[in-house]
């Protein structure tokens, strides 16, 4: 197993990523903590899916002109990971927008107090 | 296993955690930023180069200048408060 | 009867109803998480000794002073016990849990992981007929050099519209959340011109016009080249790496740093509401109505119009270009929306 824990490696950092960036989403009370560990988990995402993609010895997949005994490297993750990046900054920013208002009106970042400022209000 | 490689994914995970732990938020949007750029240097290699243009320009740059105008925004920056005690 | 009272309180039928009612005490660990609830309780509590001493005063006599005090005190620690211990508790016991929690699941995806196909191998299940067909029929297809952009924007256009769809909505999203009050704008004006240390809130403008000579020299250099590579990079989508997403991130991070060195005033000129709206509008717009071409034409095995060129150059590969361009100025737009509506609350 740990054999092919060293040869998956690329996956193995990524799942490893994604743990980190759990940890930080459910550890931290700070919005902007949260924010954060769920960038680091759709980065772990994508690289999960890049290495997915990559083969030995493969060029990018921009056509080589001359040789055709070329092999290129898997085009569709890079595609996925494409779409994903540009969505994940438009969701975080619209989560920043969402804690900027949060702020504005409870004058706090943590979530709790947050909870129970609003608790307050409806009582 | 590449030293390289070795040495960026080590510095990947370092990133990961410091950028979880450290107390202020504005060293760990600092720290997040380097990993993004540390992330496009591993697109590279892994010979994707338009998501590592891609990431360049948007994870290191757009997203946390959004992070920086969000801190700005709630007055957690340290030099801030000190700005506002010398106008004082 | 007091006395009555005084047993019946301690039966376990009576801790039983109390615990039933929230009220009770003594099981206090048991409802650690809920530490609101407690706060609550604890309020309760001190209501209940209240209408205690009260009653107790009527009868008096009945109920010893020693006992009172105990249950005083004993009311006094429950009371302080969700300020002093219980969040700590609480919130050593989450961080615990979640942290084992999160070792449970990577421990889970790296079983999962090591039973993987190896990494790099060309034989691997991700590697099948799909990329194979993309990279050996792609050029005759779609004409573009570029395997990536000949995806994204011909097999699988219909995902970036989605996607340029996301974006937009997004920056509309942000837009109700953050925009400025005009009417609470001019309020705040009118305050801060009696008081004068008022920290600038909703609005950065008060600060401009900016003087920063070094940052103004900088972004007069590096600006141009800035917006030129992005450029650079839509134009030459299909050809290189890049395209529409990486280079309208590209330009709007350069009108972002232009935004920085010279202030809001500079960029209004060119950047307002209209210009966004119609700009983002128009390219998707353009970018629908093109596509629903090209899959009409397809879907009905009709000959397509446009011309495919000749792979390698600048103006070929049919649609992607001008659809590149659409993208390209979709994000940008938005970039520096995001950007102007997070500093300012408008653009």
């Amino acid at each position: 197993m740990l054999k092919m824990l060293f040869n998956n490696y690329y996956e193995t950092v990524a799942v490893i990523l994604f743990g980190i960036g759990f940890t930080t989403l459910l550890l931290h009370r700070n919005m902007i903590k949260k924010i954060l560990g769920l960038n680091i988990m759709d980065t772990a995402v994508y690289l999960f899916l890049a290495a997915k993609g990559y083969i030995y010895g493969g060029v990018a997949p921009i056509l080589v002109e001359g040789s055709k005994e070329v092999t290129y490297v898997n085009p569709i993750p890079s595609g996925l990971v494409l779409t994903g990046i540009v969505v994940s900054v438009s969701s975080s920013a619209l989560m920043l927008a969402l804690t900027i208002r949060l702020y504005k009106r409870y004058h706090t970042l943590d979530i709790d107090q947050m909870s129970m400022l609003a608790k307050k209000e409806e009582m | 296993m590449g030293f390289f490689e070795f040495v960026l994914l080590t510095f990947l995970v370092v990133c990961a955690l410091a950028a979880s732990f450290s107390k202020n938020l504005l060293t760990s949007i600092v720290i997040f930023m380097s990993y993004s750029v540390i992330m496009s240097i591993i697109w590279i290699i892994l010979e994707s180069p338009d998501l590592a243009i891609t990431e360049a320009a948007v994870g290191a740059g757009v997203t946390s200048v959004l992070f920086f105008i969000t801190l700005k925004k709630i007055h957690a920056m340290k030099g801030e408060k000190e700005d506002e005690q010398t106008k004082k | 009867m007091s006395r009555q009272r005084s047993n019946y309180e301690n039966t376990l039928w009576r801790k039983f109803e109390r615990w039933v009612n929230g009220e009770d005490n003594s099981s206090m660990e048991a409802s650690e998480k809920h530490e609101e609830k407690i706060q609550r309780i604890s309020k309760e509590q001190q209501q209940d000794v209240v209408d205690f001493e009260a009653t107790a005063e009527d009868v008096n006599e009945l109920i010893s002073k020693e006992k009172k005090r105990k249950i005083e005190a004993l009311y006094r620690k429950y009371e302080n016990w969700p300020q002093t211990k219980g969040i700590k508790i609480f919130t050593g016991l989450y961080r615990a849990m979640a942290v084992i929690l999160c070792a449970c699941i990577i421990a889970l995806l790296l079983i999962t992981v090591s039973y993987l196909p190896e990494f790099g191998n060309a034989n691997n299940p991700a590697n099948n007929e799909v990329p194979e067909r993309y990279i050996e029929n792609g050029i005759e297809e779609t004409g573009a050099v570029n395997f990536v952009a000949g995806m994204i924007l011909d097999y699988r256009a219909f995902d970036t519209l989605g996607e340029s769809h996301v974006l937009f909505i997004a920056a509309c999203c942000v837009l109700i959340l953050l925009r400025a009050d005009k009417k609470k704008e001019d309020k705040k004006k009118e305050q801060k011109k009696n008081i004068t240390c008022v920290v600038a809130d909703g609005n950065d403008r008060i600060y401009e016009p900016k003087n920063d000579k070094i940052l103004q020299k900088i972004a007069f250099i590096l600006v141009p080249p800035i917006i030129i590579y992005g450029i650079y990079v839509v134009l030459n989508g299909h050809l290189s790496p890049g395209g529409g997403f990486s280079g309208g991130a590209i330009i709007g991070a350069g009108l972002i740093l232009y935004t920085n060195a010279f202030g809001f005033k500079k960029t209004s000129e060119f950047f307002t509401y209209k210009t966004f709206s119609t700009v983002t509008v128009c390219s998707l717009l353009f970018y629908a109505g093109a596509k629903s071409y090209s899959f009409y034409t397809g879907a009905n095995h009709l000959e397509s119009h446009i011309p495919k060129g000749i792979p390698g150059n600048i103006l070929s590969s049919g649609l992607i270009l001008p659809l590149n361009i659409a993208v390209g100025l979709i994000v940008a737009c938005t970039m520096y929306g995001f950007y102007s509506l997070f500093r300012k609350g408008g653009m």
